[in-house]
């Protein structure tokens, strides 16, 4: 399995159906096209899980894919979590690039044996003799009145898992060069798919797009690098995944009450690019930091620490936290209550010691 | 504690831990364990009776007396697709062609028995007895389950697949251990035979010797995958015998039959004969849920040609030939059926009450400092907004 060619951006198009120029795209179109890219590109990609096949995945992030590259490059289990990632373990060890797909977050639990105890630890284990190129994806997070079990925030317990590469994108444009660029990637990665995110959408050239995914390798690699995604000048938000546009929210509201907030997306959980998160911090001065996942023991409370440690001399008010309570995910009729909203960061803004105040 | 291993050990408790004792029942193991070779049937789709061996038909009046919550159990779902679609309800995963097997899994309990059900088997808790608006407060979204799962002995409704049956194998051991006589019987569908706990939970059952009834019902999909990318054993049934438990299947549009072949199992499992697995023979005539579109993986002739082995159509004329089932009998089950349609429908239409409080109420016995600090700050803001209002 070592046809990595990469097709002709013409061949790709022509796949596809002929579309050229800026074109309105879906963050589920913009995944589903990494997939057929990435499929096309590589012959030892693979996707399997529940539902991806004839019906292409209950958000159809698979859609279109048996039909195209055939059922024995992505196919319908019997309804096992753990046997899927199981066997993506065996498959990522025999030459393949497995891409599984969990149907929601919290029906991946069953998974967390096989995700914890090798697929994190075997590179490791076998001193890097055994790679495990896989990427386990996510559809994630609340905020789409999901009946409980739909929308855990899971990302903490596979960021607190050394040994995995944590992605959450929250631009369509990120869904699909992060995608890309996992299923490049030499190690097992946990691909976090914002589901509230899914219907959103962005002009894009998709040519370009393509051209940027395969050019990735002189360009840089996005992984492990976060992004401005709103220049300001008094304060940080630090987003990521679904919590990145309620980031921007607040940011336009406050600018209209003469604050400058700068929003950071993250979009690499792990590894986590300090670099960039310091540089921001240190040049406001306050940070917040924003996540659905209840904050106790969060990757909101690792970013905090880490802004703490690192930007301490700079900060004129405490690094704060807007993220959901410590409870489970509520039912539908309550969620709006649990979730960050731009209410809640502005009051949280507010709080930063200003001297105005 | 410990727990010594071997053919004739004592377990904790100082019972000893036999396999199932088949030597009154068949002369193999296999015979005993291994399912009919057709699924029982005892009353077909054209309503006659088909007589077996084994599984007596019950009499008349239980038959009428299930075929009225038949009738019922139609029209909840009917009423729950439409409170679907005026927007009352956020989703409904509708049994619509399963209800026998949801009135017979609901019938042939005790009062002080157990019911283990899933998010498809509304139907089912409502027939246990269980408060109808309780039931759909999870569809509904106000809370994740709104009755008391003890006061008609029927647990929360499941959805993480497969994991509820372990719990069924739980309380049945307790139950044992309290000396208390009571089955449990756990519902799951085809797909969840996948799932590593359902596995699990059938081989603690039989090691533990406890009185649950397994009902699978095969509705031959889990979502868009056809069962026969779930297993390639000749049926599911099959599966009891590798943990050392008796399967069966039945007709699971056959009110008569499931009633019979559940009946019999849950006799047996409170006779201290241990667990059993019944598959039950069904067809998801509907979506998934209303979220689904199944035009993308099964052609509509499929669903058409279980139309005419519907479960109540058979029923009411075997029944109707008997002369069981007059009109105006008829008349009055209708009826009944259209007052609990109504009273979902009453129910649903008006708004449920939601505490914002209620979010940190019962997460811990007694709310963490962290949880006090989180609902006062709730608490404040929703009194800010409640002022700028
Ligand atoms: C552990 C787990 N994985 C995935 C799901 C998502 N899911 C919900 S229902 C379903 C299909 C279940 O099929 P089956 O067991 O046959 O029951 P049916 O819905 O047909 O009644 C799936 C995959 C889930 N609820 N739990
Ligand atoms: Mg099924």
């Amino acid at each position: 399995m070592t046809d990595t060619a990469v097709r002709s951006g013409a061949a790709a198009k022509a796949a596809e159906g002929a579309r050229t120029g800026p074109q309105p795209l879906t963050f589920a179109k913009a995944l589903n096209t990494a997939l057929a890219d990435a499929m096309e590109a590589d012959s030892s990609v693979i996707i399997f899980g529940e539902d991806v096949g004839p019906l292409g995945g209950v958000f159809r992030i698979t859609d279109g894919l048996t039909a195209r590259f055939g059922e024995e490059r992505c196919f319908d289990t019997p309804l096992a979590e753990s046997g899927i990632m199981g066997m993506a373990v065996g498959m990522a060890m025999n030459g393949m690039r497995p891409i599984v797909e969990m149907q929601f977050d919290a029906f991946a639990y069953p998974a967390f044996e096989q995700v914890v105890s090798h697929v994190a630890k075997m590179p490791n284990r076998t001193r890097g003799k055994v790679k495990l190129p896989l990427v386990m994806r996510i559809p994630y997070a609340g905020g789409i009145g999901g009946v409980e079990h739909h929308c855990d925030s899971s990302e903490s317990y596979y960021a607190h898992t050394p040994g995995l590469t944590v992605l959450a994108p929250a631009t369509v444009r990120d869904a699909y060069l992060m995608l890309r660029e996992a299923i490049r990637f030499p190690d097992p990665v946990v691909f976090l798919e914002p589901k509230k995110l899914y219907w959103s959408k962005e002009t894009l050239d998709l040519d370009e797009l393509r051209k940027e995914a395969d050019d990735a390798a002189t360009t840089g690699s996005l992984v492990g690098r976060a992004v401005v995604a709103r220049s300001g000048t008094d304060a940080t938000l630090i987003a990521y995944g679904p919590s990145v546009p309620t980031a921007l929210a607040a940011a336009e509201a406050a600018a209209s009450e003469g604050r400058s907030l700068e929003v950071i997306d993250v979009r690499s959980i792990v590894p986590f690019d300090d670099e960039t998160v310091t540089a921001s911090v240190r040049k406001t001065g306050r940070a917040v930091v924003i996540a659905e996942a209840p904050g106790f023991a969060s990757v909101a409370a690792e970013i905090v620490a880490r802004v703490q440690e690192r930007c301490f001399n700079s900060l004129a008010a405490p690094v704060r936290r807007v993220t959901g309570f410590d409870i489970p995910y509520p039912a539908p009729k309550l969620e709006h209550y649990f979730l960050p909203s731009v209410d809640r960061i502005l009051d949280t803004v507010d709080e930063l010691q200003w001297e105005d105040a | 504690m410990t727990i010594s291993t071997g053919s004739s050990a004592e377990n904790q408790y100082g019972e000893s831990m036999k396999r199932a004792d088949t030597s009154d029942l068949g002369p193999t193991a296999e015979e005993y364990m291994l399912p009919s070779a057709q699924p029982v049937q005892l009353v077909n789709p054209s309503g006659e009776h088909i007589h077996n061996d084994r599984y007596p038909l019950p009499d008349g009046e239980a038959l009428l007396a299930a075929y009225e919550k038949l009738v019922v159990g139609r029209r909840i779902n009917e009423q729950a697709n439409a409170l679907v679609r005026q927007g009352r309800m956020a989703v409904y995963p509708s049994s619509h062609g399963q209800e026998a097997c949801q009135v017979a899994a609901a019938v042939v309990l005790e009062k002080d028995d157990w019911l283990f059900p899933t998010y498809r088997d509304t139907v089912a808790v409502i027939t246990r007895g269980v408060d109808p608006l309780g039931v759909l407060t999870l569809l509904r979204g106000d809370w994740h389950s709104g009755y008391d799962p003890y006061e008609h002995k029927t647990a929360t409704q499941a959805t993480p697949l497969a994991t509820q049956l372990l719990h069924a194998v739980g309380v049945a051991h307790a139950a044992k251990l309290r000396g208390e006589n009571t089955v449990v019987l756990a519902l799951c569908g085809d797909g969840a035979t996948s799932e590593g706990d359902f596995h699990e939970a059938l081989n603690f059952a039989a090691v533990f010797h406890v009185p649950v009834v397994f009902l699978v019902q095969n509705n031959e999909y889990a979502i868009s995958v056809p069962l026969k990318h779930q297993t390639v054993a000749p049926s599911l049934a099959h599966k009891a015998i590798g943990y050392g438990m008796p399967g069966e299947r039945v007709d699971g549009n056959d009110l008569a039959a499931m009633l019979s072949v559940l009946g019999k199992a849950v006799d047996r499992a409170r006779d201290g004969g241990g667990p059993a697995l019944v598959e039950a023979h069904t067809y998801r005539m509907q979506a998934h849920t209303n979220a689904d579109d199944p035009s993308r993986y099964r052609p509509q002739s499929d669903v058409d040609e279980w139309v005419p082995k519907d479960p109540i159509t058979r029923m009411r004329t075997y029944l109707g030939n008997l002369n069981l089932l007059t009109s105006e009998e008829e008349q009055r089950i209708a009826g009944a059926a259209e007052e609990t349609a109504g009273t979902l429908r009453d129910g649903l239409n008006s708004e449920p009450e939601i505490n914002p409080a209620d979010l940190f109420e019962y997460v811990y016995t007694e709310k963490t400092s962290q949880l006090r600090e989180q609902a006062a700050l709730l608490a404040d803001e929703l009194a800010r907004e409640g002022a700028q209002q």
